[in-house]
């Protein structure tokens, strides 16, 4: 009898305290992102630099692009785009495999840069007759 | 010189040049057409990671003679290159990228059309009164806004004698990748920066099927359009206000 309590114990514990790591970790809730290199081997710098720096980069050069007037700089939005853009959909967003929606969804980080920035690739507008 | 030129352009200046030994030509004022022909490239692409130079002052001379009564090629051409595409509710919130304007002398009925847009001032009162810095002046003369700091208040509107901006006013999903611009921020004519940057000419100046527009470095006398406005009588409009526009007209 004393047996059987122990063992109904160990379970209770074992139910107790298993389903929460599983629950979180398993990746029920929050997707990991997909970081699909399009064309690999290209970046301007190191993975691990872009992870944490491609914020500052950007911000540095579209002032020096739009103030100063400099082209062709090294980072570049429009060259981030060029490369990461899904194959599929030819956008940098839209789901969770696009390159730069799949990272910010999970840390939940706005993406402000697209209100006024083109994420597809080599898209071309047409314009509107007055 | 043995591969075949794939430039339209220079195989046009070569059919123009044709057209001179030749016979046909006559038929367009040959010294103002080929000089407008000489300014579809400005000077070479600014080399990259070089900052737009203060010496130079890129503008625009429109001559109002030429233009067509109706026709809408430089607005069209603006609003492709640009990405303005987007469909209002109320015709009062339209883009002023560029738009074409009628002058009536009402003493003898003479109509004049030319197309209005951001002159490009020397002194420009939308930099002075914009709360933020967002409106600018680039080294080169280009007025510009700076979509990442502007807060969309309207006060460069206000300010502008010349009605040349606007504030977008729906989301917008179809810019193009050279040309960013949203809902919330005010914008107007860019002056085509990012086709000056690599050499060439406004879309609208290119368009122009009348040769109406030249563009060039107003600080160059050997330009196109230094050489003209030192040789033919040249108007900014409201020059009372002594803004010192880069857009001059001719025959207004």
């Amino acid at each position: 009898m004393k047996l059987l309590r122990l063992v109904a114990t160990l379970l209770f514990a074992a139910v107790a305290v298993l389903p929460a790591p599983t629950f979180a970790g398993g990746g029920g809730r929050t997707p990991k992102p997909v970081v699909s290199i399009e064309n690999p081997g290209k970046c301007v710098a190191p993975a691990e630099e872009m992870r944490r720096n491609h914020m500052e980069m950007l911000k540095h050069q579209r002032d020096r692009t739009l103030r100063q007037g400099i082209r062709g700089e090294p980072a570049s939005l429009n060259a981030c785009i060029e490369c990461h853009a899904s194959k599929r959909t030819g956008s940098v967003l839209g789901g969770k495999d696009n390159f730069c929606e799949s990272c910010h969804s999970y840390v939940a980080v706005k993406l402000d840069c697209f209100e006024c920035h083109q994420p597809k690739a080599k898209f071309k507008a047409a314009g509107l007759k007055p | 010189m043995n591969a075949p030129d794939r430039n339209p352009r220079r195989a046009f200046i070569a059919a123009a040049g044709a057209g001179v030994a030749g016979l046909g030509f006559t038929a367009i004022a040959p010294g103002l057409h080929l000089m407008a022909v000489a300014s579809e490239a400005n000077a070479a692409a600014r080399p990259a990671g070089t900052a737009a130079s203060p010496a130079v002052r890129w503008g625009l001379l429109i001559d109002a003679t030429k233009c067509a009564p109706g026709c809408t090629k430089c607005i069209d051409a603006c609003h492709t290159e640009n990405g303005v595409n987007e469909k209002l509710p109320d015709a009062r919130q339209a883009s002023q990228w560029i738009r074409k304007i009628e002058l009536v002398d009402r003493r003898n009925g003479k109509k004049t059309e030319l197309p209005m847009m951001c002159q490009h001032c020397a002194k420009p009162p939308c930099v002075d009164v914009c709360p933020t810095g967002a409106s600018m002046k680039r080294a080169d003369g280009i007025v510009l806004v700076d979509r990442h700091t502007c807060i969309g208040c309207r006060y460069c509107m206000m300010a502008c004698p010349y009605k040349a901006r606007s504030l977008v006013h729906v989301p917008l999903t179809e810019q193009n990748p050279e040309v960013p611009r949203g809902q919330g921020c005010v914008e107007s004519c860019t002056l085509c920066v990012h086709r000056v940057d690599k050499g060439q000419i406004p879309a609208c100046v290119e368009s122009c099927p009348e040769g109406a527009m030249i563009f060039g470095d107003l600080n160059d006398p050997s330009s196109a359009i230094a050489k003209r406005i030192a040789s033919v009588p040249t108007t900014q409009v409201r020059s009372d206000l002594r803004l010192n526009q880069a857009v001059r007209y001719q025959g207004i």
